[in-house]
């Protein structure tokens, strides 16, 4: 393996998109091979994708899962990053909640999707507030490790220079918990993204878990099924993306093991 | 009389202070408990340490001279006895008493001059760009004031925590070993920059170092405490002016008798 610093600027790009030509040759012949009726080649997710972009139903799906992702994962990081700091500083009242935190934790949010339309009934609420809860406990989570993992001498320092506790929070624990802040809400981001998708096959009438499930229902649409699979699997890989820049902004970088 | 009333005039009130002491520990004792047991750190420890005086407190790994400067700084409080400054008792931390700790206080989020004006909130932002460079310009940080910690050697890490410390213009620095994780070059580079910035502004110091040698180039006092229960063993006065010269007989003869008061050979 060469270093990673050794790499040439071109082959950056020219071996990774290599491969997924390679891929999809391989998934094409794979279809052709097998003589499948069912599962569609790529040629023919392409040409499903681009009936429903003229049709305007793609977008739509796709700007309503974004949506729901966006406000579900922005009330989950609203809640969560102050709850966790509070947990964080005083860890009497982290005790108190933990076993109530961990008992909830390890269920999934599918498993809340009776719940959330028995609450919210069948509509965007439900998905919504099923993406929160797949984002709130990570984040909750995180934040707490990140302040209690906080040195004792950055506290000291801020004490010492006259800071009042609500201000040691905000100017020298918050800023210093930061990089393992982001870590938690990259991952609480992806953990929303999956739990959106499936909240949309059974909770509401549009997104791209609605396409998938609605696509295969109504006339095994397998085409639209895959195509719905990939943009998926493309949005996620894109947030993430944006994600990972905010590690190389300069008051969190220190936080992070970068190449140079 | 006349003399006297013409010093306060001049508001040199110093020898009036000085025979107070600008800090003084008394009875001082501090025991921690661990595992059900009491364990004794500082006992019975006394001192008092004059306005504008530079103390190093010196002693084997583990003697509690990081705790006795603890508790001196108001992060810990003492199981018996006090601290006073100025005839005050201390309570607790205070922005007119900093502690520098090893380079490792700096703040990675802030930027150098970020980390300077750090405890300067309360004036306006004028005063504070122009406090923050007179500060830079004194550690000699020019050129790196948008540069951030991890961008900067350990030296220079160590001359921003003592810049941050200064701006807020305390009264008494407490220095619990700042030059111990540098290189030896860097260490004795750092140590006339202390004394250059000490004599410029004359602050009360108490210097924690384990390195005897550093004790005899900085301090005016070296405190020799014992391993633990920390008790202080010996005071030495050190009766040398600065420049000092590490190699003249008197040097020599005072480290030689600090090193024999810890109990060390004279031979490796």
């Amino acid at each position: 393996m060469t270093p990673a610093s050794r790499i040439h600027p071109v082959e950056r790009w020219l071996w990774p998109i290599l491969a997924t030509a390679v891929f999809l040759l391989l998934w094409h012949y794979a279809v052709l091979w097998s003589g499948t009726r069912i599962f569609p080649s790529p040629r023919e997710v392409e040409l499903g994708l681009s009936q429903l972009t003229h049709r305007g139903v793609l977008y739509r799906d796709i700007v309503d899962s974004l949506r729901r992702v966006a406000i579900g994962y922005l009330a989950a990081v609203g809640a969560g990053i102050p709850l966790g700091l509070l947990l964080g500083w005083y860890p009497a009242a982290e005790q108190t909640v933990n076993p109530a935190i961990q008992l909830l934790r390890p269920i999934s949010p599918i498993a809340w999707i009776p719940v959330a339309i028995l609450f919210f009934g069948v509509g965007d609420d439900a998905a919504i507030f099923l993406v929160f809860l797949g984002a709130f406990f990570p984040i909750v989570i995180t934040c707490v490790d990140a302040v209690s993992n906080v040195p004792l001498i950055y506290r000291r320092a801020g004490s010492n220079f006259g800071l009042t506790a609500p201000q040691v929070l905000a100017r020298v624990v918050f800023p210093a918990a930061l990089p393992q802040i982001l870590v938690g809400l990259r991952i609480a981001l992806g953990i929303g993204w999956l739990v959106v998708v499936a909240g949309e096959m059974i909770a509401v009438n549009s997104g791209l878990g609605y396409l998938i499930i609605d696509s295969r229902n109504s006339g095994k649409r397998y085409d639209l099924v895959v195509g719905a699979m990939l943009l998926i699997g493309i949005i996620g890989l894109a947030l993430d993306a944006v994600f990972r820049r905010l590690e190389s902004i300069k008051p969190v970088r220190w936080g992070f093991r970068h190449e140079s | 009389m006349i003399r006297a009333s013409a010093d306060s005039f001049t508001g040199d009130a110093m020898p009036r202070a000085s025979a107070a002491g600008k800090l003084r520990v008394e009875n001082l004792g501090v025991a921690f408990q661990r595992e059900g047991a009491t364990l004794p750190v500082l006992d019975d420890v006394n001192l008092s340490v004059r306005d504008g005086e530079f103390v190093c407190l010196l002693g084997p790994s583990g003697c509690g001279k990081s705790t006795l400067l603890n508790a001196m700084a108001g992060f810990l409080q003492p199981t018996s006895g006090q601290v006073l400054v100025d005839g005050e008792v201390v309570r607790g931390p205070d922005p007119r008493r900093i502690f520098v700790f090893q380079e490792r206080g700096v703040f990675p989020w802030l930027t150098v001059a970020g980390n300077i004006g750090f405890g300067l909130g309360k004036l306006s932002r004028e005063e504070r760009a122009k406090r923050v460079q007179h500060y830079v310009q004194m550690v000699g940080l020019q050129g790196f004031e948008k540069s951030y910690p991890h961008e900067l050697s350990g030296g220079m890490k160590q001359r921003v925590e003592v810049a941050r410390a200064l701006a807020v213009n305390p009264d008494v620095l407490f220095l619990d070993e700042p030059f111990g994780a540098l290189d030896s070059i860097t260490r004795m580079v750092m140590r006339s920059e202390l004394l250059r910035i000490w004599e410029a502004e004359r602050k009360t110091i108490l210097f924690v170092t384990h390195d005897i040698d550093e004790a005899v180039q900085l301090a005016d006092r070296v405190v020799v405490i014992s391993a633990r229960p920390g008790r202080i063993q010996q005071i030495v006065d050190v009766d040398l002016q600065h420049p000092r010269d590490i190699s003249s007989p008197r040097y020599l003869k005072l480290r030689d008798g600090i090193l024999s008061q810890i109990g060390l050979a004279h031979r490796i």
